[in-house]
This record gives structure tokens, sequence and C-alpha cells, in this order.
């Protein structure tokens, strides 16, 4: 195990590595300064700037410089907030972030095992079909409508809830929403292909030669054998929501980092697009190596000591 | 017995010989088997939702690219005199369609208030007095065009890169997965944008990052396919009769992909045209005065509250267009793998 | 043919499936017996219904499967006109079953004992501690060693043969009145196979548990069978004690299969199969089902299904052939053999006991 553990962290260290070099280097390519939209300076005022950024020395240097920093958790100043550290500025927006990609992923994760296990069982009936339609719809209409829609039918015309801003649980409830859709669909269908296999493999036939009854079958063989996969679309469905965090988070103008990173790019603000970038990478990373060692932990065919 | 009833005679029994015997073995000769792909369609036309979808999806289809037929104004004409026109067909009287608008509790004839005498726009006009209905034709295009090249890429890089790494294995297949799963760490949005970012927003950097990003699903079903295909029978008896490796691996192993192909294309395409919309939207994809459904949801929601029609009708259009995309992917995928479904 | 020590009899047992392409008639009137104590092999190529058979037994055939007609009486009850539920209760109590692949019959992600305990907490109501306690002792009885240990592996731990055993192991901890074994050998290889055959052999005597035994490889049924049930496209046509069927069979079918099965001296020869395919269940041909593919088939064949002609007071086969009318036709050469060597087996017997004569005679079923 330990072993095991070492050798994915090897693993994760390097892929941030590798991330950091490219976005980097790409960021190098990038058209525009921190300067752009500020014409009237003198060259001293622009060579002061560079040099309070660390863009005045050769480019190999500048990578070493910001490939330390990184290590120290320091990704520089951003551009936009001249004196906020880029750093500071991730983790005071970070809160918010997990905590509606938290609930969204759970809400969406637990009510998508719901729905898709009732159409496993009920296969091929009205409910399997109502089932399927939610998940195709849910799957197939963007984060970006479904929040706008979200936020005037239950926030601005029924006023269920606050329409935008930060500040306690009532006002996580529809972003939440807007985030949940896209992993319970995926769920949904995940779990439903699952179940029906396993229902009709072999020894949920031998359950049925015991004498179980459709009750006991389901709880005692059948759950527990189509929920262990499950485990494994856990870390595709953590980008799901980190993709739609970032539309979600604008229209309900929640100061998270998704928010900020479309706030980045639209600013030409590359110290915190950068920064981002390999926080983005290394929570998707913890993520994946979360969901494996769960995965290990909980399905006996599978021994973690390779 | 029943049939004891009726009297035989012993003439019955005699053995059956000469015509009586071909007919019988005649009857040995089951009705022929169905190919693999007409079995498919067979069972894919049985499917009605999956049907409907793709008959919704060739009117899409023909509605965009032909385009220049249908639009009833040019997509990009800019007329402040008749901005914000609600929709509008002539002689039709159902409110959401006659131009009429509610503004505070009262219907006001929109069109008569900008004078715009015998002018009219089926799904009504945006801010600029674009005409909607032509620029979500315009938008559709965009977004089929990005799902065709998303797919050739697909194809193009991913099938190939699949193969190569499942065919040739050991440490090329190593080395290849460990690129991969690199890939794979970085969430996709962020790979788009870091390219749309170096490239400059519009069209180009939209169809590269989507391609950078898309193949990646395909390349790994591909692999694991193939590496399942590599030890079977026929295989192995092409490899022993001695057919050279790349021509066993295009003539008898691209056939059996096909499924697997088939059925994640159809997977790809949707994704493809939501980041297309999703990038557009938040205002690095293509860009104005070109209409793209994200760019004009996006337009629509700042008046959503006032005049829905603007969001409405391209969230509408881009969800249809998705939930055909996947009905039609679901269907393909019962039709082409018969054991995923009962 | 109501029997005291008969613990199972299907009576005209009809079973349709309802599909895309029409009705399948998979089972076509079958009627069997089964005894205490015995094992009745039922033997047939695949599709002939055998699954289904026992499928209906036990109340589990899949849900398009229509009973057009028929009783299945078990304890003086019919097994068919039971509930669900009441068919809940006797499953793995009463009548309890052992599938083809041990590979995946088992729970992958539940300890063995736990499924062996199972049966025992679901239908005797016992509490944890003891139904493991008996499940302890049933891991033994099939021969696992180092029970105490193992009884918390998982099966992907074990075997296939391992696991053929605590397949078996929780079909007999209820210690059932029947056993239905489908082909509980056909995934395993062949000196597994002879020790799962003797293992339930060993327990049969000891439990005294009837068997129902399926496969298509007749050389298994020789050493295991008392009975034996030869199927054909629905229907049984052919019945009798083993040494009847395998040494004076009657049926152009079963000359077909047993001239199919190796024997010590075929060694590994290839071996005459029967040619052509069986007949298309959607639509079965009016007369013999067997005829387009029985080189001795009579006209009769194809216009009337032939009832069972009596050959001993065990032993019936339906063919036109065994009527008083028919023509004698010579068996294939390997089947003369059998019947010579059984007609000295018999002549040892009437030696012996001074029995009845064979004789063949006409018999309404
Ligand atoms: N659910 C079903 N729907 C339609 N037809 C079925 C179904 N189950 C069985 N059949 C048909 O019933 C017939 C008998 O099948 P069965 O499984 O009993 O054969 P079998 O003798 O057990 O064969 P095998 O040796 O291959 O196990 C076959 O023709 C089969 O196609
Ligand atoms: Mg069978």
């Amino acid at each position: 195990m330990a072993k095991y553990l070492g050798k994915r962290i090897f693993y994760i260290i390097l892929t941030l590595f590798i991330v950091s070099t490219i976005t980097f280097f790409l960021m190098k390519l990038m058209p525009g300064t921190p300067l752009t939209n500020q014409a009237k300076l003198t060259p001293t005022q622009i060579h002061q700037i560079y040099k309070q950024y660390g863009l005045d020395k050769p480019v190999w240097q500048q990578y070493l410089v910001y490939l330390g920093g990184i290590i120290h958790g320091n990704f520089g100043t951003s551009f936009q907030f001249s004196n906020q550290p880029v750093s500071y500025l991730i983790s005071s927006r970070l809160g918010p972030s997990l905590i509606i990609g938290g609930q969204g992923m759970v809400l969406g994760v637990l009510a998508g095992l719901v729905v898709g296990a009732v159409g496993a069982i009920k296969a091929n009936t009205w409910v399997d079909t109502s089932a399927t339609i939610i998940s195709i719809l849910f799957i197939s209409i963007p984060s970006f409508v479904l929040a706008v829609l979200l936020q005037y039918y239950l926030g601005l015309k029924l006023r269920l809830f606050p329409i935008a801003d930060w500040g306690g649980f009532m006002y996580t409830v529809l972003p939440t929403l807007a985030l949940a859709a896209s992993p319970l669909a995926e769920t949904a269908r995940f779990m439903r292909t699952e179940m029906v296999d396993v229902l009709s493999s072999d020894y949920i036939e031998l359950a049925k030669a015991k004498g179980l009854n459709k009750v006991g079958i389901i709880y005692h063989h059948a759950l527990r054998n189509s929920l262990i996969p499950v485990v494994t679309i856990i870390g595709p469905l953590a980008v799901n929501i980190m993709t739609g965090s970032m539309v979600v988070e604008n229209i309900f103008s929640i100061p998270g980092i998704g928010e900020q990173f479309v706030k980045s790019i639209l600013t030409n603000d590359y110290p915190t697009i950068m920064g981002l970038t390999i926080v983005y990478s290394a929570m998707l990373c913890v993520v994946l190596l979360i969901t494996d060692i769960v995965y290990g932990l909980i399905d006996p065919r599978i021994r973690i000591n390779k | 017995m029943a049939d004891n009833a009726k009297q035989t005679s012993a003439d019955d029994f005699t053995p059956i010989a000469g015509a009586d015997r071909a007919k019988l073995d005649d009857e040995k000769i089951a009705t022929p088997s169905l190919t693999f792909l007409q079995d498919s369609w067979r069972r894919l036309r049985k499917n009605k939702a999956a049907m409907i979808a793709l008959g919704l999806l060739i009117i899409l289809f023909i509605l965009a690219f032909g385009s220049h037929f249908f639009e009833t104004h040019n997509p990009n004409a800019t007329n402040p005199n008749f901005a914000n026109l609600p929709p509008k067909i002539p002689g039709i009287d159902i409110n959401g369609l006659n131009g009429t608008l509610d503004q505070s509790g009262e219907r006001v004839n929109a069109y008569a208030q900008a004078h715009a005498g015998n002018n009219w726009y089926l799904l009504g006009t945006d801010y600029l007095g674009r005409d909607l209905f032509s620029r979500i034709l315009y938008g559709t295009r965009i977004s089929l065009e990005i799902a065709l090249i998303a797919s050739f890429f697909d194809l193009a890089f991913g099938v190939v890169y699949g193969i190569t790494s499942g065919w040739i294995g050991g440490r090329v297949d190593t080395l290849m997965q460990r690129i991969i799963e690199i890939m794979l760490s970085i969430p996709n949005l962020v790979v788009m944008v870091l390219l749309i970012l170096v490239l400059k927003p519009g069209m180009t950097a939209i169809i590269l990052s989507i391609a950078i990003t898309s193949w990646i699903n395909m390349a790994r079903l591909v692999r694991a396919q193939t590496l399942e295909l590599k030890n079977q029978e026929f295989i192995l008896a092409a490899r022993t009769l001695g057919e050279s490796s790349w021509k066993i691996a295009f003539k008898h192993l691209l056939p059996n992909l096909s499924s697997v192909i088939i059925i994640n294309l159809m997977f790809t395409i949707p994704t493809a045209i939501f980041f297309e919309a999703f990038l557009s939207y938040i205002g690095i994809g293509i860009s104005a005065p070109q209409a793209s459904l994200g760019t004009l949801i996006n337009d629509g929601q700042k008046n959503f509250q006032f005049l829905p029609y603007q969001m409405w009708y391209p969230a509408i259009v881009l969800s249809v267009l998705m939930i055909a995309f996947n009905i039609l992917g679901d269907g393909l995928r019962d039709a082409l793998d018969p054991k995923s479904r009962e | 043919m109501e029997n005291e020590k008969d613990v199972l009899e299907v009576r005209n047992l009809k079973i349709n499936f309802n599909t895309y392409a029409g009705t399948v008639q998979a089972i076509r009137d079958v009627s069997f017996d089964l005894r205490k104590g015995e094992t009745l092999a039922i033997v047939g190529e695949s599709g002939s219904g055998k699954t289904v058979t026992t499928r209906s037994i036990m109340g589990l055939n899949s849900p398009n499967a229509v009973i057009d007609s028929g009783t299945i009486m078990f304890k003086g009850q019919d097994l068919l006109k039971k509930s669900r539920k009441q068919m809940d209760q006797i499953r793995g109590r009463d009548i309890a079953e052992i599938f083809q692949d041990p590979m995946t019959s088992l729970d992958p992600t539940m300890k063995i004992g736990k499924q062996i305990a199972e049966p025992l907490i679901i239908h005797k109501g016992m509490k944890r501690e003891k139904a493991y306690a008996q499940a302890l002792e049933m891991m033994k009885l099939v021969g696992i060693e180092n029970a105490e240990q193992r009884i918390n592996n998982y099966p992907h731990q074990f075997s296939g043969g391992m696991r053929q055993r605590i397949v078996i192991a929780i079909a007999l901890v209820n210690y059932p009145e029947i056993l239905i074994a489908d082909e509980p050998t056909t995934a395993l290889d062949v000196t597994i196979q002879a020790q799962i055959l003797d293992l339930m052999k060993e327990l049969q005597a000891k439990t005294n548990t009837s068997i129902i035994f399926i496969t298509h490889d007749l050389g298994v049924v020789a050493g295991m069978a008392d009975r034996v049930a030869v199927m054909y496209a629905g229907k049984i046509v052919e019945y009798g004690t083993v040494d009847e069927i395998f040494y004076n069979p009657k049926h152009p079918y079963t000359w077909g299969l047993l001239n199919s099965m190796p024997t010590m001296d075929t060694g590994g020869t290839e071996l005459p199969s029967i040619p052509g395919t069986p007949p298309d269940l959607l639509d079965p041909p009016v007369g013999d089902a067997f005829a387009a593919r029985n080189k001795y088939a009579l006209k009769i064949d194809t216009e009337k299904q032939p009832p069972f002609f009596k050959v001993s007071d065990t032993h019936y086969a339906a063919t036109w052939l065994l009527d008083k009318r028919a023509p004698k036709v010579t068996p294939p050469e390997p089947i003369i053999e059998r019947q010579k060597h059984y007609a000295e087996l018999v002549h040892q017997e009437i030696d012996k006991s001074k029995g009845n004569h064979v004789e063949e005679q006409e018999e309404q079923l």
C-alpha cells in the first residue's frame, strides 16, 4: 500500500511539473502583457513594472524562479489585482467553489444512483423510460442554460432562493442544483447499465435459486456489485463540475475560483491563469488518487500492492 | 394421443425416398443470417426515439448547411431601428408569435412602435436588430461544423493512436498510455482555454483546442479493444499466414473495431458541440459579429427577464441538437452492441 | 405411473416463449418422474429444452415464458400454481440448483461463508453464528481444506473446481429433496470434472437427495445416472434406465447421440456427429421433429408425431420404427454391438432371477 501510494504521488508530482512547464511556456507565447491596457507609461515606469514582475530576466531564469515559487506555494502576483499574490487570490476563493462543487457532486451522484437503480430494477417499463428521459435531458441541457433558468424561475419568479451572491446555505442552493444536473445524469446512466448487467448475471440467478426474494436480491447482491464500479466515474464527474462551475459561479456571482478563472481569461491575467491551471490539475489528481484507493478498498478483487 | 385417432395405412410405414426425401432435406436449410451491420440497422430502425432523433438531425443539417436558402435576413446585418423586436409571423395571433410584448402588464405591439411596417422576423431580433432566426441557423452550422471536425480528429488521431498503442504494445504502449494519463489529469476545458489564449480566440483556435482534447477517449477505447482482439484466433491465423502487421491491423482489426468507433464517435459529437457553445458563451470562442449558439445564449440571457425569446430559442436549438445526438448515440450503442441492453 | 417413491411428477408440460419473431414452442409436452434418491439424467443437444424444463421446476423462467399446460407435482402440490412468494420458500430449501459456470455463479463481493450461510438464514431463520457454524460444516463436507480460514475468503481466491464445490455446498446446505444440476461440470477440465462428479455421488449417498442431472455429454451420464431421458426439440424422445439407454437404445436420435460419444477405443479419432440442425421451434414440424435428420424416416414421420412405445417396464421410446407395421431397420454398427452386449447382460439377469422377457408393445401415455 505504502509503495503504491508513493508511486502514485510520484506520478502526480511528475504530472504537475509537466503541467506547470507547459503552462509557463505557453504563457510566454501569449500576446499582450500586463501593460497592454495601460498605454501612457514612461519607459522607466515600464522598466520598473517589468522588474517588479521579474520580466526583465531571461526566460529560463524566469522559469526556474517560477518553479521555485510553486514549490513554496507561490504563484507570483496577479496582473489584474496588482498587489495580490495569486496564491492568496486562489486560496481565498477556494472555499465557495469547494462547497458548491462538493454539494453538487454529492447530490448529483446520490440522486443519480437512485434514478439509475430504479431504472434498472424496473427495466423496460415506463419508470425506466422516465429515468432515461431525465438523464438524457440533464446530459444534454448545458449548465449555463440550466443555471439561467433556475435563477430566473426559482430565484426571481418564485423568490425561493437568492438569485446571486454568497452568504450562507440558501445562496448555495441554486448553484448546487445547476451543478448537480450533469453528475446526476451521468451517474444514472452508468448505474442503470451496470445494474442491468448485474441483474442478469449468474450469481443473481444463484441468489434466486437460494430462495432470496426480490428485495433481498437487490439489497444483498445487486446493489453492492453495481455500486462499486460507480467509483470509477467520480474523476470524470469532478471534471464536469469544474467546467460547470466556471459558468455557474459567474451567473450566480459566487466568489469562487471558477468565476476567477473566467475573469482572468478575459483580462489576460496570466499568473492567475497559470496558478489556477495547476490548482485544477492538482485537484483532479487528488480526486483520481482517492477514487482509486477507495475502489481498491471496496472491491475485494482488487489488491493495491502492485 | 390425439393424433392416433386418424387411421393410418400400411403405406405410411414405408421409408421416405426420392422426391420426398429431397423435400425433407430442403427444410433443413436455415434462413440466411443477416450480416452484422444489416442486423444492427434493423435493430436501430426498431428504436423509435433514435429514428426521431436521426430525422431531427437530418432536418437541422439541411437547414443549417442550406441556410443561404432559408435565412430570411442577413445574419450579421444590424438594424438599430428594429432592435429587440419579438417573434412575429404574419396572420398568426398568438402571444409570442404576433409581434407583441408584455410591458408592465400590458401587451404592446412592438412592431408598430418601431414603425416596422410590413417587416417581420420569425424569431424576432436581438439588441442590434439582427434577425434571430438567421443567426440561429448560422450558429447551428458552426456547431455542426465543429462536430464534424471533432469527429474527423477522433478518427484520424484517436483511432490511429489507439491501434498503434494496442497493436505494438510493450514500451511504446506504456509511454503512449502515460501521455494519455497526463492529459487526463488536466481538465479538458483548461487545456482548451490555454490553447485558445495562445492562438487568439476564433474558429481555428476552437477547432484546434477541441480536436486536441477530444481524441483521448477514443484512443483509450480503441486500444482496449485492440488488445482484446490481438490475441484472437483470426488475427493469429492471419499472422501465421505471414500477412504484414499493418495490413492485418487495417484489414482485420478495423472492421472489428467499427462498433466501438461508431459508438464513441456519437458521444464525441455532443461533447464538442457543448464545448464550442461553452467557450463562446464565456466569451473566448466565436467572436462578434459571427453568431454561435453560445454567444446567442449569452446575449439573450442578459435580457431574459424582458425578452425571454432571445435566450429560449438558441437554448432550445442547442439542447435539441445535444439531445438528438445523445439519443442517436444511445440507440446506436444498443444496436451495435446488443448485449448492452436486452 | 403414480409412484410412492416419486418426489416429482412432471405431466404434459408445454412452455412457449413470446418473442419478436413469434411464439417459440420450447417445451412441447414433456412428462417424467423423479424418484427418491435417484439421479435422472436429461440429455440432448443444445436448444432441446433441458434448461427451460428445469427452470420451470424452479419457477424461474424468463418473463416472456408462458406455461401453456401441464402440472409439476411436488409433495402433492402443483408447483406451477404456486405464487412467487411460495416458490421463494421452496427454492433453496426443498429444491436447489447448481449452475454451469462456477466462475460466474458466486457473488464476487461477498465472503463465501456468508454465501453458504444465506439459505440457512433465509429459510430456517437461523442466527448468524449458528448459520456460519453450519456453513463451515458444509464446507468441510464438500472438501474445502482449511475451511476455518477460508470461510472469510472471496470467490476470486478459489480455483474453478473449488468454486463449484462451494456452489454445491450452497445448494445442499438445507438438505433439499431435489438437486438440479445444469451442466455442472462443462466449464471444468476433465480431472476436476471427475472429482466434482464423485463428490456429488458421495453427497447423494449421504443425503438421499434426488438429482436431475443435465448434460449433453453422454460420457458423464454413464457413471452418474440411474435413469436417462433423451430430449429433442422440446420433447422427451426416449427414456429408460442407464443400461437400457446405453445398451439397448431404440430411437434413432439416441443412436446418433451414442455414436457421437467418445469412448475408450475411439480415442482421438473424428466422431460422427448427427448431420443437420434441430427444427425451428417457432414453427415445429407436424410429424416427428427428428424426421428431417433421420435417415430411417418413414412416411408417417412427416404426418404424425409418434407416441411412446413400450420397450420394457422402465424403457419407452417415441419413434414409429417401433410400430408393428414398421419395417425392421438395421441400426448403425456400433449400436448393434451395444445391443448384443445388452442381450448378454439381460441373459445373465434372467439366469439369476428368472424374470420376464423383454417385449415390445405399444403403449399409450
Ligand atoms: N427467454 C427465451 N426467449 C425465447 N426463447 C427461449 C428463451 N429461453 C429459451 N428459449 C428457447 O427455448 C429452447 C430451449 O432452450 P434451453 O435453454 O432449454 O436449451 P438447452 O437444452 O438447455 O440447451 P443448452 O444445452 O444449450 O443449454 C431454445 O430453442 C431456446 O432458443
Ligand atoms: Mg441449457
